[in-house]
């Protein structure tokens, strides 16, 4: 069942992949209207659709099978909680396209969903059994549902996105704010995807160095890395043979390892990024806009908007209310300050700026674009940095 | 300030933009500009009046751009909060003005020195989230009573400019106004609007109430942030620790002595390593081990009788409680928070007569409530002179204890040594023990450690915290006012007829595709042209 259940998530990243191609197909292809006179699709349009709910469907396989072998939701780890993530994306996707057929938002939501199941693979993909803390039904309570919101604020992302590379300039030489904040975000993007792929491409091979080094405790303890270090560990001696010797060895204060990841991850994204645009002579936002042409940015506004609207209040219930009630239960108190605590309030706080900023028409359009793309980088810097690196009592094993 | 009487007979009050009744633009009554339709025009207090420090204060407060502001700062803040760990999570005995430089480096001494590390019970942060409350209630009172007026006096028949000057604006040419009008309504009544009618004019209206979801959300957060004040309430709150070891009574702190809980047994279990299931997944994991279970059996106990005289404990209540499963009663809960395992609960020693070599007797001590002496079966007594818990040699170099837990104890004994007839002392200790003499005579009498044994002890953490109910209240109607605000929208469709042409106006406070679909629909079966999105034609006007 372990491997069955594995293979219909691969197979649902594959539906994924060929959503993508079909919204890419769909958006050069013949257009059709509907009777506003609106472009919104053509069959392409529908096979993505198809292949989009195929993946979604596949997703759910396999969290149901997981769930049902482990006995409880599969969202108790960082590979759980980023497939279930993956999942909430695509299912946000197919309602909102379902209202509003524009294949752009496929284009770009459905590498979306593709990348958190990239992220969720570095993780440690077998069964982990449930701490004390986790064995409630408030676990599956508050986050399916905080879940279920960050995917349709995911999709909120998209839509903004999309938005932005069609209403921006990105041809003209001239560098300004704009074309600088879309070559960071497709910057960031390659980043990540620079960082799945070397980190799962070292570990096909079991690369591993370990470090004998003096911690902060000034204590001799070891360290291992799981990519080649660049940057060693505070008074570091190499104990695996045949490993690369450290350019630099850091001081105590900084963690060594989890540096040199950050710096292989950018460090990759940089040379990518360069690579494609040397290649390619144009900005990277600037090779979607062909694509682009026919969308309405208007269009594009209000699905970015209502994703919003919807996912907040989701958000807000399984993020705060009921991650209230189980903090009560569970850790005797309802709110303590712990840094994911805060971190859903700092989003919580921000989509609510984001809904008063829109109450001034001045902000509707390119600006609440930009709004919805911080707030995803919100939600994705919780994600990554508030769980792996500022560690509290979420943290995960 | 004198009142506004439109021409349609409306008294208006002083400060409306846009008439309540008819919807005659009040002001710049010749532009072609669209109406700014937020609050439909009706006069706001912080709009209007702007005299008095009183004026100046509502008009600050109830500004959106202030209240974003607010938002925004609060944002920041609790960002900044997270850099590094707060107070509360630094190791319990370690002093912040050292912790942050040392573990920071120079980034957190200026942490500290910001005074960061305790930055969400900082004045300045509740003075921000007070500032926030005001600025809600002023901006919702500023514009709720307005616009609750404003929706409630509408007519259907509305002034020429204001259906112009709407967002989505069309006319058509038709054969028969009535039949036009009929079947507009029925679809309008298909897509559940509710229609009023006068002369022969149509106004469609759907989920009004969708528009007071801001203002019953807003009244949530007021109520949950009365309620978390409330905290500061004597009385209200209640948190305490109390280490329990096995069969041991202890009083529950915070509850004045009312309350007294046993701990029967703690259990602590953990995963085998061997489960096929998660075998795996364990090894793949640096974690040492993967607990399953921490589970105090715990009896609750009141005492009855007078303190001091006859005073016994009755039990109330047991239960076992569990990470996730804590200790209700009366208004506190106990709950499983932390645990020792092992502590030393009782040593046992035998005494040997070096003279004889012979072993005199043994004796065992409760570590936890040690009697003044002991008898050994040869009749002798072995007082104790000194009890150590936790020993240490103090700074002045004089053995003492840190503490009062069993984690290192030591003793000095004392016997009469029936040859001298005085007192001799041996001090023992865990791999400590020689003679305290003041010559260098050898003591007659030896001890050795002979047995140990352990006890589990749980710790438990108490809580009362009457605010709940309010947070919960609060909560509640947070929550059913968002939902209400964001998943229903207020619609407004106008049809008037004039001679023979049908005017169609429209306006939503969101999702304009949405209305758009609905008109579009109605314009099909009632053979009308499709209205215009007139913004498509006007560049965006900043209000
Ligand atoms: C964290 C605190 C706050 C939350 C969660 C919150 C929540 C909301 C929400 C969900 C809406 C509805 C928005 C929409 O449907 O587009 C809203 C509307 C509004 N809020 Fe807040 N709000 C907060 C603070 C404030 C503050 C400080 C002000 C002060 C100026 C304010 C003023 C308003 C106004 C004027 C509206 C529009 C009302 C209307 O459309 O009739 N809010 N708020």
């Amino acid at each position: 069942m372990a491997q069955l259940s594995m293979n219909l998530l691969t197979i649902s990243f594959f539906f994924y992949l060929f959503a993508t191609i079909f919204y890419a197909v769909a958006l050069t292809g013949k257009k059709w209207r509907n009777r506003n006179r609106e472009v919104t699709g053509n069959k392409w349009g529908n096979v993505g659709y198809i292949a989009s709910i195929g993946g979604l469907l596949f997703s759910l396989g396999y969290f149901v099978t997981r769930w049902i072998e482990i006995g409880f939701a599969p969202v108790s780890n960082m590979f759980e909680y980023l497939t279930f993530f993956s999942i909430t994306i695509s299912l946000a996707f197919v309602l909102l396209y379902g209202m509003y057929r524009m294949n752009a938002l496929g284009l770009f939501t459905m590498p979306v969903v593709m990348l958190m199941i990239g992220y969720a693979s570095i993780f440690v993909t077998e069964y982990q059994p449930l701490q004390p803390a986790l064995q409630s039904y408030w676990l599956e309570i508050h986050v399916l549902t905080t879940g279920l919101g960050q995917g349709i604020l995911a999709v909120s992302f998209g839509a903004g996105l999309v938005q932005l590379l069609r209403m921006i300039d990105l041809k003209s030489k001239r560098m300004t704010k704009q074309t600088f904040g879309i070559e960071f975000v497709m910057y960031m993007i390659i980043s990540l995807v620079a960082f799945i792929l070397v980190t799962n491409s070292f570990n096909a091979f079991n690369y591993e160095a370990t470090f004998s080094y003096v911690n902060e405790f000034d204590e001799q303890a070891e360290v291992q890395y799981k990519l080649p270090p660049i940057f060693g560990p505070n008074e570091g001696e190499l104990l695996t043979p045949e490993r690369m010797e450290p350019w630099i060895y850091m001081p105590v204060w900084v963690v060594s390892d989890d540096f040199n990841t950050v710096v292989w991850a950018f460090g990759t994204g940089l040379l990518l990024y360069v690579g494609i645009r040397l290649v390619t002579r144009r900005r990277i936002g600037a090779l979607f806009q062909p694509l682009l042409k026919n969308v309405n940015p208007e269009t594009m506004d209000e699905i970015s908007y209502r994703a919003i609207a919807i996912g907040f209040p989701i958000f807000t219930l399984g993020g705060l209310v009921f991650a209230m009630i189980w903090a009560q239960v569970a850790w005797t108190r309802f709110w303590g300050w712990d840094p994911k605590e805060v971190w859903a309030l700092i989003t919580f706080l921000f989509y609510a700026a984001y809904l008063h900023f829109r109450l001034n028409r001045s902000w509707q359009g390119e600006r609440s674009g930009w709004l919805a793309v911080i707030g995803f980088a919100i939600i994705m810097f919780n994600l990554i940095f508030v769980n792996l690196v500022i560690a509290g009592l979420h943290s995960y094993a | 300030m004198e009142e506004i009487k439109c021409e349609c007979g409306q008294v208006n009050p002083y400060g409306t933009e846009v008439c309540g009744a008819c919807g005659k633009p009040l002001v710049n009554d010749d532009s072609t500009k669209l109406l700014n339709m937020r609050y439909e025009g009706a006069a706001r207090r912080s709009q209007t009046y702007n005299r008095s420090i009183i004026d100046k204060v509502w008009g600050f407060f109830s500004s959106v751009k202030v209240g974003i502001g607010l938002i925004i700062v609060t944002l920041i803040a609790s960002m900044i909060g997270t850099i590094f760990p707060q107070e509360l999570f630094i190791p319990p005995g370690e002093d912040p003005s050292v912790h942050y430089v040392e573990e920071y480096g120079p980034l957190g001494q200026l942490y500290y020195s910001f005074g960061f590390h305790n930055l969400y019970g900082s004045w300045w942060y509740m003075l921000l989230i007070a500032a926030l409350g005001t600025s809600i209630i002023i901006a919702s009172i500023d514009r709720f009573f307005p616009l609750y007026r404003a929706l409630k006096s509408q007519r259907v028949t509305r002034h020429p400019n204001f259906l112009r000057r709407q967002r989505i604006f069309g006319t058509s040419q038709v054969e028969t106004v009535e039949e036009t009008m009929e079947n507009a309504k029925k679809e309008l009544k298909k897509r559940r609007y509710k229609i009023r009618e006068e002369d022969g004019n149509l106004l469609a209206e759907k989920n009004r109430w969708a528009r007071w979801g801001p203002y019953v959300n807003h009244i949530g957060l007021i109520v949950f942030l009365i309620g978390a004040s409330l905290r500061f309430v004597p009385g209200m709150y209640v948190h305490d620790n109390v280490w329990v070891r096995e069969g041991e009574t202890e009083v529950v702190p915070g509850t004045s002595g009312e309350f007294y809980v046993e701990n029967l047994a703690f259990t602590m279990e953990i995963y085998d390593e061997d489960d096929p299931l998660f075998q795996d997944g364990m090894e793949a994991s640096n974690a040492v081990m993967f607990e399953s279970l921490f589970r105090t059996d715990a009896v609750l106990y009141r005492p009855e009788g007078i303190l001091g005289l006859d005073q016994s404990l009755v039990e109330v209540d047991r239960h076992g409680i569990e990470v996730n499963d804590p200790f209700h009663f009366d208004d506190f809960s106990l709950y499983q928070v932390d645990y020792k395992l092992h502590e030393l609960s009782e040593m046992t020693f035998d005494v040997e007569d070096r003279l004889t070599n012979e072993e005199v007797g043994s004796f065992a001590v409760d570590l936890n409530n040690p009697e003044d002496d002991y008898s050994l079966s040869n009749g002798e007594t072995v007082r104790i002179h000194s009890y150590f818990p936790n020993y240490i040699i103090n700074d002045e170099g004089i053995p003492s204890t840190e503490n009062a837990v069993p984690d290192n104890p030591a003793f000095i004994f004392e016997m009469v040594n029936d040859d001298t007839g005085e007192d001799e002392h041996t001090f023992i200790g865990i791999q400590r023990n020689f003679d305290v003499t003041p010559n260098d005579e050898p003591n007659r009498y030896s001890y050795s450690l002979s047995g140990v044994d352990t006890n589990h002890v749980t710790g438990l953490t108490v809580r009362k915290d009457n605010t709940i109910p309010y947070l919960i209240i609060g909560g509640a109607i947070f929550m059913i006012g968002l939902a209400q605000g964001s998943y229903w929208s207020h619609r407004r469709i106008w049809l008037q007829a004039k001679n023979n042409e049908v005017w169609v106006a429209a306006h939503t406070n969101k999702n304009w595709q949405s209305l758009k679909k609905d008109i579009s629909n109605v314009a099909r079966y009632a053979k009308l042209s499709m209205p215009k999105d007139q913004t498509d034609l006007e560049d965006h006007d900043k209000s």
